[in-house]
C-alpha cells in the first residue's frame, strides 16, 4: 500500500478536494454552514484518531465506537448539567453542575473532558480485560454488544439520563465571552486546539518504542510475544488509550450540540462513518485519520444537495459498506498511506515495503 | 498425540449435566410460579429462531474461520425477499389453516432460501474467496463482512424504505395452553419448521459424505485438505446451509414479530453471537442449545426488565461465558 503511494501527490489531491468542498459548501450555505461543517468534522477527527490507535496501529477491531461516543457524551453532559428541575418534568436524579462546584472560570470544561475520557477508559479496561486474551474477533463482538447495551441503558433508565426526553441543559463553554451568533467560531477554535493536542500526543506515543511494539503486534503477534513483549498488556493499553480519546470526542460533541438523546448514537453516524473516515484518510497515519474525517464529512454533508437517489440518506449506508469492502479488496492505503518511517532516528530503507493489510 | 486424544475427551465437568441442571432449575422455578411459564415457552420459540441463524453462523465461523457480521443482515434479506414475493409474484392469501399467513408463504419460503443461497455464493465468489486465497487474517475477513452488512442493510432501506412492513396476515386468537400459557397462532409452525430443519441438518452432517467432510474441515482444515477433501466445495456447502437457515430464520422472525424492518437482523446479531459463543464456536448443536438458553433467558427477563433490554441480556450471558468458559459449553479447547 504505502510504498506505491506518493504522499506528495496524494496530499495535493486531498487538499484540492478539501478546498473544492470548502468552496462548494461556502457557496451553498455561507460561512455559518462552513463553520458548522468544520466543527463536526474536527470532532469526528478526534474519533478517527482514537480508532487509528485501535485499528491503524494495533489492529484492534472495534465496531462499537458508538458506545464510547455515547458514554463520553453522556458523562460530560451529566457532570456539567445543573441538577434536575422538577418543574420541567426532568426524570434524571443527578446533575453534576461542575461549573458551580468548581467555580474557577470555565475550568469545568477540562474536568468534564477528562471525566468523559476516564469513564471510557474504565469501560475499555473491563471489556479489554475480558476479551483481549481470547481470539482476535471477540473484541469486535464485545464492542458491538457494549455499544448496543450502553444505548439501551441511556434509553431505558430515565433516572440516569432522562431517557428519550434527553438532556438539554448542557452548559456552554466560554459562553459569556462572545455573542451567541459568533459562538461557533470560538467553539471551532476550541475543538481544533484539542484536536491538535491529541494529534501531537498520539504522534509522540506512536513514534516511541511503546508505539513500535503496537505496530509489531499488529503485524505479528507471535513474534512480538517471542521477543519478550506482553502482548495482552500492550493491546489493553492501546485499547484504553484509543477509548479515552473517543470519550473526549464524545464530550466535545455534547458541548457542541448541547442536547443529547439516545437516538444520537445510531451506529451509522457514530460508528460506520468514522470507520469510513479512517479508511479513506489512511489507516495507520494520524494525519490521514484527520484528513479522512474532513473529506468524508464533507462528502457526507455535501451529498445532501445532490439530485435524485444520490442524496438518499440510506444510499450512503450502501456507499460506506462498499467503501469498506473495496478498501480491503484493493489493499488501498487511503489518501495518505502509512508512513514508512517508524522512528525519527532510523532512515527508512529504500524499497522497504510496508506489510500488506 | 496422546495430548490430542486427551483434548478430545469430554471435560470432567460434564456439560450435558450442566444443561440438564439449567433445564431443571427453570422448570422448578416455573412450577413454583416464580417465573411465568408463558415466557419460558415463548422464549423457546424465540430461541429456535435464533438457533436457525446461530447454527449457520457457527458453522461459517468453524469452517471459514471468521465472524460473519453480515449474518443478521442475511436474515433481514430473507425476510424482505419473502415480503417481495408475497407482495408481487405470488397470489395474495391469508389465514391458511390455523395460521395468520396464507399458503403463498409455503411457496415463498423455498424460493427465498434459493435466492439467499445464490446471493451468499455470489458474495463468496466476489469477495471472500479472493481474500481467502490471499490468506488474510480473520479480523480482516470480519471487517469485510461488516462492510457487506452495512451495504446489504442500506440496500434494503433504499429499496423498501426505512419503515416497518407486514406479510399479508389475518389476525387469529392466541392458543390457550395449561399453566396460563398463551402462545401466538403461528408458533406451532415456527417450532415445527425449525425442528424439521435442525433434524435434517443433523442427518446431513452425520449420514452424508459431504456432512462428514464439513465436520472434518471444521475440525482441522489442513488435515481435511491433505486427506483429499475438496475444501472449496465444503465452503460452498457451508454458505448454502448458512444462507438457507438464515433465510428461514428471517422469514420466521418476521412472522413471529408480525412485522419486518430493515434493522431486524442487525438487532438480533448480538443474540446470535452470544448463542454461538455459549455453544462453542463451530459446534452446530452447541449453537442450538445456546440459542435456546438465550431465547428463554431473554424472554424471562421481561418479567422484571423492559423488553428492549433483551439484546443486553444476551450480551451479558456472552460476557459471563467469555469470563468463565471462553470455549463455550460444548467447545473443545483450542
Amino acid at each position: 500500500m504505502g510504498a506505491k503511494i506518493r504522499p506528495d501527490w496524494a496530499s495535493i489531491g486531498a487538499l484540492t478536494l478539501i478546498l473544492m468542498l470548502a468552496l462548494y459548501l461556502f457557496l451553498h450555505g455561507g460561512v455559518g454552514y462552513f463553520t458548522d461543517y468544520a466543527i463536526f468534522a474536527a470532532i469526528y477527527a478526534v474519533f478517527s484518531l482514537g480508532l487509528n490507535v485501535h485499528w491503524g496501529f494495533t489492529g484492534l477491531f472495534n465496531i462499537g465506537i458508538a458506545g464510547f461516543f455515547a458514554l463520553g457524551a453522556y458523562t460530560a453532559a451529566l457532570l456539567t448539567t445543573p441538577p434536575p428541575d422538577p418543574l420541567m418534568f426532568e426524570d434524571f436524579k443527578f446533575g453534576g453542575d461542575l461549573a458551580a462546584a468548581i467555580g474557577v472560570g470555565d475550568l469545568w470544561f477540562v474536568v468534564a473532558l477528562l471525566g468523559a475520557g476516564a469513564v471510557c477508559g474504565l469501560v475499555a479496561l473491563v471489556i479489554g480485560f475480558i476479551t483481549l486474551r481470547l481470539r482476535d474477533d471477540y473484541l469486535a463482538i464485545a464492542t458491538l454488544g457494549i455499544a448496543e447495551s450502553v444505548r439501551l441503558i441511556f434509553l431505558n433508565e430515565r433516572w440516569l439520563a432522562n431517557g428519550s426526553k434527553g438532556l438539554y441543559r448542557i452548559p456552554k463553554f466560554l459562553g459569556d465571552v462572545v455573542s451567541p451568533e459568533n459562538y461557533d467560531y470560538l467553539y471551532l477554535a476550541v475543538v481544533i486546539v484539542i484536536l491538535v493536542i491529541l494529534y501531537i500526543a498520539v504522534e509522540r506515543v506512536i513514534k516511541s518504542p511503546w508505539g513500535r511494539v503496537l505496530k509489531a503486534i499488529r503485524e505479528d503477534e507471535v513474534t512480538t510475544a517471542a521477543s519478550g513483549k506482553n502482548v495482552f498488556s500492550f493491546k489493553l493499553q492501546s485499547f484504553i488509550l484509543g477509548s479515552v480519546i473517543m470519550g473526549i470526542g464524545g464530550a466535545l460533541y455534547a458541548f457542541n450540540i448541547r442536547f443529547l438523546d439516545p437516538s444520537t448514537f445510531d451506529p451509522l453516524l457514530a460508528t460506520f462513518v468514522i470507520w469510513a473516515m479512517l479508511m479513506v484518510g489512511g489507516s495507520g497515519n494520524n494525519k490521514g485519520a484527520i484528513l479522512g474525517a474532513f473529506v468524508v464529512w464533507g462528502i457526507w454533508t455535501g451529498t445532501q444537495h445532490l439530485p435524485g437517489f444520490l442524496s438518499d440518506y440510506y444510499f450512503r449506508y450502501v456507499m460506506i459498506g462498499l467503501l469498506i469492502v473495496a478498501v480491503i479488496l484493493l489493499r488501498a492505503g487511503g489518501i495518505l498511506g502509512e508512513e514508512r518511517r517508524v522512528s525519527r532516528r532510523i532512515e527508512p530503507s529504500e524499497g522497504a515495503a510496508l506489510p500488506q493489510p | 498425540m496422546l495430548e490430542q486424544v486427551a483434548r478430545r475427551l469430554p471435560p470432567r465437568w460434564s456439560t450435558g449435566r450442566t444443561v440438564l441442571a439449567i433445564v431443571l432449575v427453570v422448570l422448578v422455578l416455573a412450577f413454583l410460579s416464580i417465573i411465568k411459564m408463558e415466557l419460558v415457552v415463548n422464549g423457546l420459540f424465540l430461541g429456535l429462531i435464533i438457533a436457525l441463524g446461530a447454527i449457520g453462523l457457527s458453522m461459517i465461523y468453524g469452517i471459514l474461520k471468521f465472524a460473519n457480521i453480515a449474518h443478521g443482515d442475511y436474515m433481514t434479506w430473507g425476510a424482505y425477499i419473502a415480503f417481495f414475493l408475497l407482495g408481487t409474484l405470488l397470489p395474495r392469501s391469508t389465514g391458511f389453516g390455523p395460521f395468520t399467513f396464507g399458503y403463498s408463504l409455503f411457496i415463498a419460503l423455498p424460493l427465498t432460501m434459493l435466492a439467499l443461497v445464490a446471493t451468499a455464493l455470489i458474495l463468496d465468489r466476489l469477495i471472500y474467496r479472493r481474500l481467502r486465497r490471499r490468506g488474510v487474517s480473520m479480523v480482516l475477513l470480519a471487517m469485510v463482512s461488516l462492510g457487506v452488512a452495512i451495504a446489504l442493510r442500506g440496500l434494503v432501506q433504499v429499496i423498501w424504505g426505512g419503515g416497518t412492513e407486514q406479510y399479508p396476515r389475518l389476525s387469529k386468537p392466541f392458543y390457550q395452553l395449561p399453566l396460563e400459557v398463551r402462545i401466538p397462532p403461528d408458533s406451532i409452525f415456527i417450532g415445527a419448521l425449525a425442528l424439521i430443519l435442525v433434524v435434517a441438518l443433523y442427518l446431513f452432517l452425520t449420514r452424508t459424505k459431504m456432512g462428514k467432510a464439513m465436520r472434518a474441515t471444521s475440525d482441522n482444515l489442513e488435515l481435511a485438505r491433505v486427506s483429499g477433501i475438496n475444501t472449496e466445495h465444503v465452503i460452498w456447502w457451508t454458505w448454502a446451509i448458512g444462507a438457507s437457515l438464515a433465510a428461514t430464520a428471517g422469514v420466521l422472525l418476521a412472522v413471529f414479530q408480525a412485522q419486518l424492518f430493515p434493522v431486524m437482523g442487525w438487532k438480533i446479531l448480538i443474540p446470535l453471537f452470544a448463542a454461538v459463543i455459549l455453544g462453542g464456536i463451530g459446534n452446530p448443536y452447541g449453537a442450538l442449545a445456546g440459542a435456546l438458553i438465550i431465547g428463554v433467558t431473554a424472554e424471562v427477563s421481561t418479567q422484571w426488565l423492559t423488553p428492549t433490554y433483551k439484546p443486553a441480556i444476551a450480551f451479558g450471558i456472552m460476557i459471563v461465558t467469555l469470563l468463565l468458559r471462553p470455549r463455550g459449553l460444548f467447545g473443545v479447547r483450542e
